[in-house]
């Protein structure tokens, strides 16, 4: 059982049950600690939700990071 | 600089905020940062791995931290208020920071703020507990409706974002500082230390800079220059200038002039 879920643009496969927590891991560059910030469907998920929200079959998740602006 | 400049009850003994956009390093974002003697610094949210170069991801804010500057995150490129909610909700989670410069954008041409959709942002973030500093046109009304539903500054632009122009219209941004009862922060359209000393004399409490300084040639030198220029406005605003005249008014006395030819003959 997979999902098929967008992550930042791109579509990915993950497996059933994936969760925010679990698509962070996945990610190279991801910063540790501050400075990172999800949202699936247009809601921000707080990062001790992470491990806690799977995401469903055609999620589109935005995972952003500080970078220079303004 | 003797008074502080105080935004929702916090003080900074600096009245320039530097954005940090358009450095083309960390490095000389680090040296500029330095040398600005800013407290405060801008910052974007984008996408992991979007940015032009992956590398930069996550560190900008080792350069902040390491400087010991307060983080103020922006919603730059936002076309709608709900876009630049949902960013600021992203910028609180990922900052910690109720802190929000809100800019709520018209076209990818002017950059010029959407007012309708601006005002709208500002008051359902104000509500959400942010506090809200919005970008805005030079527009007094508008800037007292940002205001009035509870922003914690505004900050009007002196010309469009990257234009370099100056504040094109000084007798608004005056208005707009006559009438407002929170600190008001120049943002946008300063290209030399010299517009920045305007600023501050027209009677703005700071001035926002990110290209002026990041596109300069050295930017270092430029933000060195920019925070001479603020305080040098913040001193001449103390001394009070003169009024302006048509006419000359001579600084040396006439008394006592001597008279080498007489006028017969």
């Amino acid at each position: 059982m997979t999902v098929q879920v967008t992550i930042n643009g791109d579509r990915r496969e993950l497996p059933a049950g994936a969760t925010v927590a679990s698509v962070i891991d996945s990610l190279h560059n991801a910063p540790e600690g501050r400075g990172v910030a999800v949202a699936v469907e247009g809601e921000v998920v707080p990062r001790g939700k992470w491990p806690s929200t799977e995401l469903r079959d055609g999620a589109t998740v935005e995972v952003v990071v500080a970078v220079q602006g303004g | 600089m003797n008074t502080p400049l105080t935004i929702a009850g916090r003080e900074f003994e600096s009245r320039l905020i530097l954005g940090t956009g358009g450095f083309t390093n960390h490095d000389v974002l680090g040296s500029a940062l330095d040398a600005s003697g800013a407290q405060m610094c801008t910052v974007a949210l984008r996408r992991l791995g979007g940015g032009r170069d992956p590398n930069h991801a996550g560190s900008i804010l080792d350069v902040l931290d390491a400087a010991g500057v307060e983080v103020l995150p922006n919603t730059a490129g936002c076309y709608t208020a709900r876009d630049a909610i949902v960013t600021a909700q992203l910028a609180r989670e990922a900052f910690s920071t109720d802190w929000i410069k809100l800019e709520v954008i018209g076209d990818d041409r002017t950059l010029l703020p959407d007012a309708v959709e601006l005002v709208s942002a500002a008051e359902a973030l104000v509500e959400h507990g942010f506090t809200v500093l919005p970008y805005t046109t030079d527009d007094p009304i508008l800037a007292r409706r940002l205001e009035d539903v509870g922003c914690a500054a505004v900050m009007p632009l002196g010309s469009p974002i990257g234009s370099g122009m100056g504040i094109r219209n000084p007798y608004n941004i005056s208005i707009i500082i006559e009438r407002a009862n929170v600190p008001v922060i120049l943002d946008a359209g300063v290209g030399t230390a010299s517009d920045a000393a305007v600023a501050i004399e027209l009677g703005c409490d700071a001035v926002l800079c990110a290209s002026a300084i990041s596109r300069a040639h050295d930017p270092a030198a430029m933000a060195r220059a920019i925070r001479l220029a603020v305080e040098a406005g913040w001193l001449a605003r103390g001394a009070g200038r003169i009024p302006r005249r048509r006419y000359a008014e001579a600084s040396t006395p006439d008394e006592g002039l001597p008279v080498f030819h007489t006028a017969a003959s």
